[in-house]
């Protein structure tokens, strides 16, 4: 039986959509139906639902960037294909006719049931096609769900959500950390990478690291972005601090970096930076 | 010709420079027939001259403006705002330079269509014939150039008064466009239309709420002043459809002292500050937060603050967005009073955190 995630964050809405999706489609079982970004992040990777609707504008995390974070973190596993998805968005900031059609769909709110029945009609086909080992062309791979994420993320639409789109563009010099009383002075040019830490982010040099209190997601329009690689949601490196890029059997990326010990994992998202010119 | 937005130099029009030489030769001809009346002299070898000292003085004026502008441009870009007038002072040097140049090389323009051997003003044993014909040609360079510049002073002023329309009715199209911020219209509408399934009478309430605002944005960019009532009526319209939408993660009062309700203000002044608290500081949080809305008197101001318990300002002084709401409520504020109006935005600085905004304005 299918089973989908529901993520909206009002409440009416949410309701409704449920409601419309089993009047449209009595089979589909809605497993989980959440109210922020985060959520629906980690119910999708406890329950690995067929579907996922997600609203785009919620608080906490966009539907894209929930998108981007399921699929990163999405086990390498044959058996558990990863869940077509559907937004659901009120205005249509992101250029979203691209999806129709493709590896996922969108719907515009309010949500119109003959179009709700054209999504439904064009999953089943998708689900149906999953279902037959040998014909796997026509069904979305994780490739091309990254390759249109990649591509909605590159429109810059994605920081509105918590209005933390960039204002200034300005590159930063300067890494100002507190410690106690005093303020360390971390020129980015020795910082090797920045990693999200919960509210905080991890400032790394070789000799040691630093606490900041900001988001990543603030701190990169601020950076270089020639010469600061993100490749995680959660890390951002110094692109000339990488020593190796190794690939494994799974496609998995593995960096390692000069003058230092630590190892860093490349998000499926960001893994086609790294190949031989 | 003007072009008020591209940084580049503007182009050089061909069909523009010839026909200001036309109208040059034009002037000209009817000097020549002018002289040739008043000094009886032939009609065509002074129709002849006096059309290649015109066409030699104009060349080499046009040509030295152009080149004078193209250098003051060239050396300091942010002088552009007179397109192809180099100033005054490089125009003097240009007339000057321009007209003895042109002279000469009119004289033998002339020489070679007559055939005669007029030595000019150089080479000439009359020194003071010469300075004459140096004068007489400066006179009427002076006058052509003064034509032309005025013309295009009369041009770039109309193209300016052009922009200045265009950028009035932009601002009133932006404005129309945040305060129905499509995002909200189809969010509280998809409500509505579920609402009407489940309880009638709670979506008519909701209709009527939504037709209230509507009809108060319209008619904000129409009048210039509402009572402070009607203006927390409106906000209140607002709250209640927002609250529709989020729930219990939007907890609004607002506190309007009953001596204040009949204070003028501007109409929806705070609906972008209410909007901005909203979108920037409870919508991000996943609980929500409070929303204050207040008016008070101190002293001889009328203060009304937009109080959140969200996000807060962050590390980025309130980065996000476009800002166009505080700018817009700046402009009111300062098209109105002057100096004597203010808003600011802080944080609030108490254990609950979020932004407060307040404006200030003149007690009516």
């Amino acid at each position: 039986m299918p089973t989908a995630l529901i993520a909206e964050d009002e409440p009416l809405l949410a309701a409704n959509l449920q409601a419309e999706l089993q009047r449209l489609w009595p089979e589909l079982q809605i497993v989980a139906s959440v109210g922020h970004g985060e959520a629906a992040v980690q119910q999708a990777l406890a329950l690995a639902p067929d579907l996922l609707f997600l609203d785009i504008r919620m608080p906490g995390m966009t539907g894209l960037e929930a998108a981007q974070a399921i699929a990163e973190d999405w086990p390498d596993d044959e058996s558990n294909p990863f869940p077509l998805i559907v937004f659901v968005t009120a205005y249509d900031q992101y250029a979203l006719q691209a999806f129709e059609r493709a590896a996922v769909d969108y719907v515009l709110k309010p949500v119109l049931p003959e179009r709700l029945a054209q999504t439904c009609t064009r999953l089943q086909a998708a689900l149906a096609q999953r279902a037959q080992p040998q014909s796997q062309a026509g069904t979305p791979s994780l490739d091309d769900v990254m390759q249109q994420l990649r591509g909605l993320v590159a429109q810059g639409g994605v920081g509105t959500a918590a209005g933390a789109a960039p204002a200034q563009q300005g590159t930063l010099k300067v890494i100002q950390a507190g410690v106690g009383n005093a303020i360390h002075m971390v020129p980015v040019d020795e910082v090797l990478y920045f990693e999200a830490a919960d509210k905080y982010v991890r400032v790394i040099t070789a000799e040691r690291e630093h606490l900041i209190r900001t988001s990543l997601r603030e701190l990169q329009p601020q950076l270089d972005a020639n010469r600061f690689w993100q490749i995680h949601r959660g890390t951002i490196v110094r692109c000339d601090a990488i020593g190796t890029a190794l690939r494994d059997e799974a496609g998995k990326v593995t960096l390692t970096l000069r003058g230092h010990g630590d190892k860093l994992t490349v998000s499926r998202m960001y893994a086609h930076l790294f190949k031989a010119m | 010709m003007l072009t008020e937005t591209s940084s580049a130099f503007p182009p050089i029009k061909r069909r523009s420079f010839a026909a200001r030489g036309l109208r040059s030769v034009l002037i000209a001809c009817f000097v020549a027939l002018a002289i040739s009346g008043l000094y009886n002299t032939s009609p065509m070898i002074t129709l002849a001259y006096s059309t290649s000292y015109t066409l030699g003085c104009w060349f080499c004026i046009d040509a030295g403006r152009i080149l004078a502008a193209r250098w003051v441009y060239r050396n300091d870009r942010g002088n552009e705002k007179f397109g192809r007038w180099p100033g005054w002072k490089w125009m003097i040097a240009v007339v000057l330079v321009g007209t003895f140049a042109g002279a000469v090389l009119g004289n033998a323009l002339a020489n070679l269509m007559t055939g005669r051997h007029d030595p000019g003003f150089i080479g000439g044993s009359n020194f003071r014939q010469a300075l004459g014909v140096l004068m007489f040609s400066l006179i009427p360079g002076t006058l052509a150039t003064y034509f032309f510049y005025t013309k295009e002073r009369l041009a770039l002023s109309e193209a300016q008064a052009q922009t200045a329309r265009r950028h009035a009715a932009e601002t009133q199209l932006k404005l129309l466009e945040s305060q129905l911020e499509p995002h909200m219209l189809f969010n509280t509408l998809a409500n509505l239309r579920v609402l009407i399934g489940l309880d009638p009478q709670r979506a008519q309430a909701m209709l009527d709420r939504l037709i209230a605002f509507l009809r108060a944005t319209l008619e904000a960019s129409r009048s210039r002043a509402h009572p402070l009532s009607a203006e927390f009526a409106r906000i209140g319209d607002y709250l209640e459809l927002m609250k529709v939408r989020m729930g219990d993660r939007l907890q609004p009062s607002l506190e309007l002292p009953p001596e204040l309700a009949e204070q003028m203000v501007p109409p929806l002044l705070l609906q972008p500050l209410v909007e901005n608290a909203i979108k920037h500081g409870l919508e991000p949080h996943v609980n929500g937060g409070r929303l204050v809305i207040s008016a008070a008197r101190e002293g001889s101001e009328l203060v009304l603050r937009v109080r959140d318990t969200g996000a807060g300002l962050g590390v980025n002084g309130g980065a996000g967005g476009t800002h166009f709401g505080l700018k817009n409520v700046r402009e009111r504020l300062s098209t109105l009073h002057g100096n004597d109006a203010s808003l600011e935005l802080a944080e609030a600085g108490d254990d609950k955190g979020g932004v407060v905004a307040t404006v200030r304005l003149p007690m009516a």
